[in-house]
């Protein structure tokens, strides 16, 4: 039942824009999307290792800035009078440097922070998004600080046979953004089911013996961070070329809080987690916007979460996994008498 | 049960090793060699030191001087899964499972260094990493038949007895294939017949070329198992034999039994 969850979802939402035109509710499917990508690129680090990042909108940011100034081009001093007159390259190798310079700076804070466990991660990647927003917001000669960037192309995909694809109206971005949440999906179930991903749960459920039987903590925690931030990135670019405007707000501290939320509320360590928060709680203001004002919203929103964390602690996913596969909640078999394999 | 063990050079030397936590000395200098292919106990009453000797060996613990070598590799400033890699695996006296999966996954998680395989490798999902999926999980099933688990395999390890708990911690450390297997209390929470399936398990291991450091309470095992033993009473060395010319030596009966015990001990040697 649950194995074909993900499989039935994708056809719904793959079939929805049939029946669906409001380009509002496409709109609200679309961002939904992109911060869905968001919590599952920071379930990777949250709910397989345990490790906190409360600076995930860093990685996200830094991926819509890097897409949008790729492919906007600009001209700026760099560093000590290093001046870069950059053309502007088509918005999908946009893409790609959004998820390799994301992925390194994901690199470079889990370097900087798994050497200890604890605070320490989440305090450096607090911070760190601080930084970030702060050089987005004064740097003005290359993100036009305040002013945004603005008049960002649309993503454009060359595709041998087919010819060029411009993602312009909401219902091909639907597509993109569904196509990269799908790939995201595969991405994690992949790397969570190999040995990395046993040694980041290894390492989550008891430090000390994953450590006794090899793990490398720095090592593997580096790896998770880097491929997290790498996702978050991705999710960034397509954030760029979607609402094709970018300005420092893109860091607020609620962004990355949100995505914790969807995370939490999915069920931590779960594939289809960050999915279903993902959807409940980048809809749930669309459910709510005819009946209520947007300030009695946030308070509806933060009764849910309170609600589904009081019924279901671990999340949904999980308790849902509880309801129909119930054999791992029965109690153990009593030992047979007889064994084929017999003891040693 | 008298077995050959090679004379060749120690695999494991405790070199001189002191440990101490601000003023109090956990460890005040303990010196002994394991050698190739033996079973060496290391017995003592309750805070002796010997879980601390096990934590300085297997790197969580820093000693406050001497050095540990391993194949004559010091072992100073190696982080304890460096010390794993060069083939020196430990159990834990108490939680030794990943108890939120099954006793298969303990055992591959153990695995998790098999085969070559790269990240990218499983991203993409390609031949040579499910290749390596199957190798891994033939070895983890022929790993559970050697610890007698592989009826379990599919059991939560959270879900299991206490001396299965301790068999899933033994199959663990044997993934990460050691030369050495240091055990923390292995038989601790087992029953007498569950303890004679242990002995005969570690012998197994043994037979296989690995050598065994064995940290236990439960004596006639002890005795019963042991190559030699190594007796620790406040964090000091206080005798070192095979187990006939352990039971026998008054210092050890007066540090188990008291000073009463020890006299009593050797006047009746003295009769007999």
């Amino acid at each position: 039942m649950m194995r074909y969850f993900p499989l039935l979802l994708l056809v719904i939402l793959a079939l929805l824009p049939l029946g669906l035109s409001d380009p509002y509710l496409l709109n609200a499917l679309i961002q939904t999307g992109i911060f869905t990508i968001g919590a599952m690129s920071l379930n990777l680090l949250l709910g397989y290792t345990g490790q906190l990042s409360l600076g995930h909108v860093a990685f996200f940011g830094i991926g819509a800035y890097v897409s949008a100034l790729t492919a906007l081009g600009f001209d700026a001093e760099l560093l000590f009078g290093w001046r870069v007159v950059h053309e502007p390259w088509p918005p999908v190798v946009g893409f790609v440097l959004a998820v390799l310079i994301a992925g390194a700076t994901g690199y470079l804070v889990g370097r900087l922070s798994f050497r200890v466990r604890g605070a320490y991660f989440v305090i450096v990647t607090i911070s760190f998004a601080e930084v970030v927003r702060l050089v987005a917001l004064n740097w003005v000669e290359l993100t036009q600080g305040p002013l945004a960037l603005t008049g960002i192309p649309a993503m454009r995909l060359g595709l041998p046979g087919v010819g060029e694809m411009i993602f312009r109206t909401k219902v091909q971005n639907y597509y993109l953004v569904l196509a990269v949440a799908a790939l995201s999906y595969l991405v994690v179930m992949r790397f969570t089911r190999s040995r990395f991903g046993r040694a980041m749960r290894g390492l989550k459920e008891n430090e000390a013996l994953a450590l006794s039987v090899g793990v490398n903590a720095t090592r593997t925690l580096t790896i998770a961070a880097t491929a997290s931030a790498a996702m978050a990135g991705a999710a960034g670019s397509l954030y760029a070329h979607y609402f094709r405007i970018v300005d420092p707000d893109i860091f607020i501290f609620a962004t990355t809080v949100t995505m914790v939320i969807m995370v939490v509320s999915g069920g931590k360590g779960t594939l289809a987690g960050p999915v279903v928060g993902g959807l409940i709680f980048g809809l749930l203001p669309v459910a709510l916007r005819p009946v209520m004002a947007p300030e009695a919203q946030w308070i509806v929103y933060g009764a849910v979460l309170i609600l589904i964390l009081f019924v279901m602690p671990r999340g949904i996913v999980p308790k849902l996994e509880d309801l129909f596969a119930p054999r791992r909640r029965k109690p153990m078999a009593a030992p047979k008498p007889l064994e084929a394999e017999g003891q040693p | 049960m008298s077995v050959s063990v090679s004379e060749a050079k120690p695999i494991l030397c405790v070199d001189h090793v002191a440990v101490r936590f601000g003023g109090l000395t956990a460890i005040a200098d303990l010196h002994f060699d394991v050698r190739p292919g033996e079973i060496l106990s290391l017995i003592g009453p309750n805070g002796a030191g010997k879980t601390t000797a096990f934590n300085v060996i297997t790197g969580f613990l820093k000693p406050t001087q001497g050095e540990v070598r391993f194949q004559g590799v010091p072992l100073a400033g190696l982080k304890p899964h460096a010390i794993t890699r060069l083939g020196l695996a430990r159990t834990f006296q108490r939680t030794s499972v990943f108890a939120n999966d099954t006793v298969l996954e303990n055992v591959l998680i153990g695995l998790h260094r098999e085969g070559s395989g790269r990240l990218i490798d499983a991203i993409f999902n390609l031949p040579r990493e499910r290749a390596a999926e199957r190798a891994a999980r033939d070895t983890a099933y022929g790993i559970l038949d050697l610890v007698g688990l592989a009826h379990r395999a599919d059991e939560m390890a959270g879900a299991l007895s206490y001396g299965e708990q301790r068999l899933v911690g033994v199959a663990l450390a044997l993934a990460t294939r050691p030369a050495m297997l240091l055990l923390d209390e292995p038989v601790s929470g087992m029953n007498a017949s569950e303890t004679q399936v242990f002995v005969q398990l570690l012998r197994t291991i043994r037979a296989r070329g690995v050598t065994i450091l064995l940290v236990e309470h439960d004596m006639p095992m002890v005795m019963e198992v042991s190559d030699r033993i190594v007796v620790l009473n406040y964090g000091r060395l206080i005798a070192e034999g095979p187990p006939a010319a352990i039971r026998a030596n008054p210092a050890v009966i007066e540090a188990y039994l008291g000073k009463s015990a020890a006299k009593a001990a050797e006047q009746e040697a003295a009769h007999a």
